[in-house]
């Protein structure tokens, strides 16, 4: 699934097409016209890389401190790098707290919120964008418009439903209203549909399919890439979420990662080596499926637009 | 014949509505219903435990003229706000600008660019508030080089803003992208009738290719506006849990209700707030949407 050395990850179509035909005929960017273009592209190259550095610079910072012993965190200046690499704080930090049990926990969590949100979302978006309906208009105006409403003025009635289930202390409400969709995803799954020839729908109907059947057979299976999407922005949401946890968890055992870090930093307040490194490795999963997979990281970014 | 045709379309019509019934159900039972129960309770004393008493608009008549917490809570989200919107918002455009030019190794630019964008959550605070630290920390080192004696960033209520704008300038590689995809889009023949015309780099991006993306600023104004209102989980955590932060400096809007709702319990009260966010919400957007066509160049989208 993932060609992460595939050349057209970040470039556009018109972008490939064009080079594909400069392979032949036109001059490479080193052989261009002219002396101007030539100081022009070196400056624009030297602004990107220092730009680069500064923009790295905050994550070598967390690797380097994450490494350092606890004096060296504190001596003055501070150091880019450390001078004997401790890397025996990462178990450290890890048994500081109980990291297992929160990973266990965030994993649960983020594995069905990643189910929910695909098999709803992508049911919900085939219903608007291949079956015709009355009523359709309004209802995707209203999914729409749910996008609008900030956060925080459902989130003290829905802790008053949720607490009036008995779902306080318990991952339901953390779980369960990804069942029922959600615009952004809903969106950027109809978009995803409406590239998908209605002849195929059409002619499965013919055939006597079900719309249920359709969705199963041949919708899942086309929209892979629009899923892949919604699977990894779901699984960062989920992974990232620290509001849902802190508000519906008071249970130590049943803490994410999140939740863990917060507590860790309460106990720690100025250990930067362990919090980095707990921090880092908090991060990493992030951080590793951003580099296999960012082809669908920037489909989701272009679909969501409304553009290609 | 036109029976059963009828009745084909109807049966689509069933159909349609089992496909969509799950955010039906959900629009209900999580947004609509909590909605109304909030609009209503915005009027109560609810704190959970008590039964719901109608008290008219004294939470509204409290907040606004007697609750100077809410006055601070605000002028800290809008002051957030009026500085984090435009300066993400043109960094993202002025990065994307360099992102689009020809230059070796431009993919691996784009994604370094891009990476601090998917980083989120407490890991994300907690190394800012390390890189923030005054005398240990990696900006002040950096500034420092440069001759600049760094302020006390979270430790000064005058530089805890400046320190959340700071970082959220970090992670504008999001939007970054939108616009990069924007500027590929724009037709390759009009650069290249400004240039027989003689008009400079600098000319072409104000005159062709700002007014081609104005559609994607515009969508990123909006949506970083509403967003911008909604911050909390960043100052929960570096206010030092949900304290507010010297001086109530990061005492956000947001933080503020949270803090009425679920440390105090005064849930009629943080409803009544959250409806005030709402409508002030409502009407930037609404301001937003009636500017539009002043500014924002629809033509270009449609190739």
């Amino acid at each position: 699934m993932a060609k992460t050395d595939d050349r057209s990850d970040y470039l556009t179509d018109a972008e490939q097409a064009e080079s594909r035909s400069a392979l032949n005929t036109k001059p490479r960017y080193w052989e261009h016209r002219g002396n101007r273009n030539n100081m022009w592209r070196l400056f624009n190259f030297v602004l990107l890389a220092a730009g680069s550095l500064l923009i790295l610079s905050p994550l070598w910072w967390m690797f380097a401190t994450s490494l350092k012993t606890m004096g060296e965190v504190m001596s003055y200046p501070p150091s880019f790098f450390p001078e004997s690499w401790e890397w025996t704080n990462y178990i450290r930090a890890w048994q500081a707290a109980p990291f297992t049990t929160y990973t266990i926990n965030t994993i649960t969590i983020t594995t069905l919120v990643v189910i929910g949100s695909v098999l709803a979302n992508s049911f919900i978006a085939y219903g608007f964008a291949k079956i015709p309906f009355r009523g359709k208009g309004i209802w995707f105006a209203i999914v729409l418009s749910t996008m609008m409403i900030p956060g925080f003025v459902t989130l003290i009635p829905q802790y008053v439903l949720f607490a009036n289930l008995g779902w306080v202390n318990t991952y339901y409400p953390l779980i369960v209203p990804h069942f029922f969709g959600s615009a952004f995803y809903i969106f950027l799954l109809r978009q995803f549909y409406m590239t998908i020839p209605t002849e195929l729908i059409e002619a499965a109907k013919i055939e006597g399919a079900s719309h249920f059947y359709i969705w199963w057979k041949i919708g899942l299976p086309l929209t892979k890439p629009a899923l892949a999407t919604v699977a990894i922005f779901s699984f960062n949401g989920a992974w990232n979420d620290f509001l849902g946890p802190l508000l519906y968890l008071n249970d130590e055992n049943l803490y994410t990662l999140q939740l863990g870090l917060a507590v860790f930093k309460g106990q720690l307040s100025t250990q930067w080596n362990y919090l980095m490194a707990g921090s880092l490795l908090v991060l990493l999963p992030v951080i590793l499926l951003f580099f296999f997979f960012q082809k669908y990281f920037i489909q989701g970014i272009n679909l969501s637009s409304g553009g290609k | 014949m036109g029976k059963k045709r009828l009745t084909i379309r109807r049966k689509e019509s069933i159909y349609g509505y089992i496909f969509i019934m799950p955010f039906i159900v959900g629009f209900f039972a999580f947004t609509a219903g909590p909605l109304l129960f909030s609009l209503a309770g915005s009027f109560t004393d609810y704190n959970i435990t008590s039964r719901m008493d109608f008290v008219g608009v004294e939470n509204y008549q409290t907040l606004i003229v007697d609750d100077g917490l809410f006055r601070t809570s605000l002028w800290n989200t809008i002051y957030y706000v009026a500085f984090s919107v435009p300066l993400t918002t043109l960094g993202a455009i002025f990065i994307s600008a360099l992102l689009n030019q020809d230059v070796p190794g431009i993919r691996v630019f784009r994604t370094l660019y891009y990476l601090p964008a998917v980083l989120s959550g407490v890991g994300v605070y907690l190394l800012w508030m390390q890189l923030l630290e005054p005398g240990t920390g990696m900006v002040n080192l950096l500034l420092g080089w440069v001759g600049i004696d760094g302020p006390n960033w979270l430790y000064d209520p005058d530089w805890t803003k400046p320190s959340l704008i700071l970082m959220k300038l970090w992670s504008v590689g999001g939007s970054m992208l939108l616009y990069l995809a924007s500027m590929q889009g724009v037709s390759k023949s009009l650069y290249e009738a400004a240039e027989i015309d003689g008009a400079s780099r600098w000319r072409q991006f104000v005159h062709i290719t700002i007014p081609m993306i104005t559609p994607v600023i515009f969508f990123d104004v909006v949506t970083s506006l509403i967003g911008g209102f909604q911050i909390f989980q960043e100052a929960y955590i570096m206010s030092g849990n949900g304290e507010g932060g010297p001086a109530n400096s990061l005492l956000f809007y947001n933080l503020y209700m949270w803090n009425q709702a679920f440390e105090n319990f005064d849930m009629g009260y943080a409803m009544a707030m959250s409806w005030i966010l709402f409508v002030i919400v409502f009407v930037l957007t609404l301001i937003n949407l009636k500017l539009a066509p002043r500014w924002v160049h629809y033509e270009g989208e449609e190739k």
